[in-house]
């Protein structure tokens, strides 16, 4: 299998299971959405995807080797939009995202197309610590557009989104699926880059 | 990117940021020097006690001072998220804590290796005294950071640790401490002291090739 795939995972946090042989295959070029509602281990999940979780049982295969043994080389086909920011308070937007550029191989010309299109140029020079939430979101979503990863994982990527950003970030995502690219979001939202839904995963109760 | 250059850039970063807070950055050296200072002022002004008690105030002060400035090495890119992506990222995370550790050392502990001869000058100490304080603090001080940044991933996921981070890694710095100290007190005193600077620079190499792969195991755990 070329894409990422995951084998009967479980995991349990204290007494309530998130998810119990869970298995799914998501091939590049296509996109997953997770479901269900707060607490039913959305976010979870997508970190057991990224290697930062361990699940109890099962694995997570990337082009067919598991990202445990593979840590670095899945790591650069990565880029991961979490709860938190990964923003330094106190560097400028625009040295976070030279750093980011930095490890992931990536020039730094496009920061600031990309901040001008997520309405951030102003922000550009600004220490991390005076943006918005709004703001900050965005400038962390700015890192993932960047990366040229094969694979995002994305947690809520267009919740507290104006429209106008929110067009771009599916535009974005468009065209990454259609170059042949893999995203897996965690949302309440629906995000729809075609005519037709796509394929969900429902965490909760239902399990 | 090759290794060598994101190493470098963690360690940029690290200073760049760092030189952001310049009060946290000076208060154990701030600690350093007031301790320093108010023994000589408190105990009996007699050459032979200060030359006596000298070098084991100079390194009990230092280390203390590496203790203080530990707490917060890691908990800061735990709590903003920029952990994460070190652990996701396509370089070993173990490069990064070894950057952030250098880092740490060249904020915390160089500074205690040029400060603490200025402080000797208190203690009477001779010039040979000075010189093996300043040698044994500059291997002596890189493995306090080392221990010192195991000790943190450790405890970098707990949310009040109070004194659990001293509690874990005092023991382990003690043999640095002893060696450190007597050997400083040998060298006042005339002596060889090739036996205690081997033994440094064979904890420096020990601490040097397994803390960063334990700081880093304990980082993936902590954010588990």
């Amino acid at each position: 299998m070329t894409g990422l795939v995951a084998t009967d995972l479980t995991l349990w946090r204290g007494p309530n299971c998130l998810f119990e042989d869970l298995s799914f295959a998501v091939a590049p070029g296509s996109m997953l959405l997770l479901r269900g509602p707060n607490g039913s281990g959305k976010t979870t999940l997508l970190r057991v995807l990224c290697g930062l979780t361990r699940p109890e049982t099962g694995k997570v295969a990337w082009r067919g080797e598991s990202i445990d043994k593979n840590r670095q080389a899945f790591g650069a086909e990565l880029a991961y939009f979490g709860h938190t920011n990964g923003l330094k308070a106190d560097l400028t937007v625009t040295q976070n995202l030279a750093f980011a550029a930095q490890m992931y191989s990536q020039s730094g010309n496009q920061i600031p197309v990309l901040l001008d299109a997520l309405n951030l140029s102003l922000c550009a020079k600004l220490e991390a610590r005076y943006l918005s939430a709004g703001q900050k979101r965005r400038a962390a979503l700015a890192r993932v557009l960047m990366s040229g990863a094969t694979v995002w994982l994305l947690d809520e990527p267009v919740t507290n989104l104006d429209a106008a950003g929110r067009e771009y970030v599916l535009d974005r995502l468009r065209s990454h699926v259609a170059d042949g690219g893999l995203a897996i979001a965690a949302t309440h939202e629906d995000i729809r880059l075609t005519n037709e839904a796509a394929d969900e995963i429902l965490l909760g109760d239902d399990l | 990117m090759n290794l060598g250059r994101f190493f470098m850039a963690i360690v940029r970063r690290e200073l760049q940021i760092a030189f952001k807070h310049w009060g946290d950055l000076v208060s154990p050296l701030m600690f350093f020097v007031l301790v320093t200072t108010l023994f000589p002022l408190a105990l009996a002004p007699r050459h032979e006690v200060l030359r006596n008690l000298g070098p084991a105030v100079l390194w009990i002060a230092a280390l203390l001072a590496t203790l203080l400035s530990l707490n917060a090495l890691f908990r800061a890119d735990v709590e903003d998220g920029t952990m994460e992506q070190l652990v996701i990222s396509p370089y070993p995370l173990t490069l990064a804590i070894l950057g952030k550790t250098v880092a740490h050392w060249l904020l915390n502990g160089l500074p205690l290796v040029i400060l603490a001869p200025l402080m000797a000058v208190t203690y009477y100490l001779p010039p040979q005294g000075v010189s093996a304080l300043a040698l044994t603090l500059l291997l002596g001080t890189p493995t306090l950071s080392l221990l010192g940044a195991a000790g943190a991933a450790l405890t970098a996921g707990v949310r009040q640790t109070g004194g659990l981070l001293a509690l874990l890694v005092m023991p382990l710095m003690l043999p640095v401490l002893m060696f450190g100290a007597r050997a400083t007190s040998l060298a006042g005193g005339g002596e060889q002291i090739t036996g205690p600077i081997y033994l440094l620079g064979a904890l420096l190499l020990l601490a040097l090739s397994l803390l960063p792969f334990a700081a880093a195991a304990a980082i993936r755990v902590s954010l588990d």
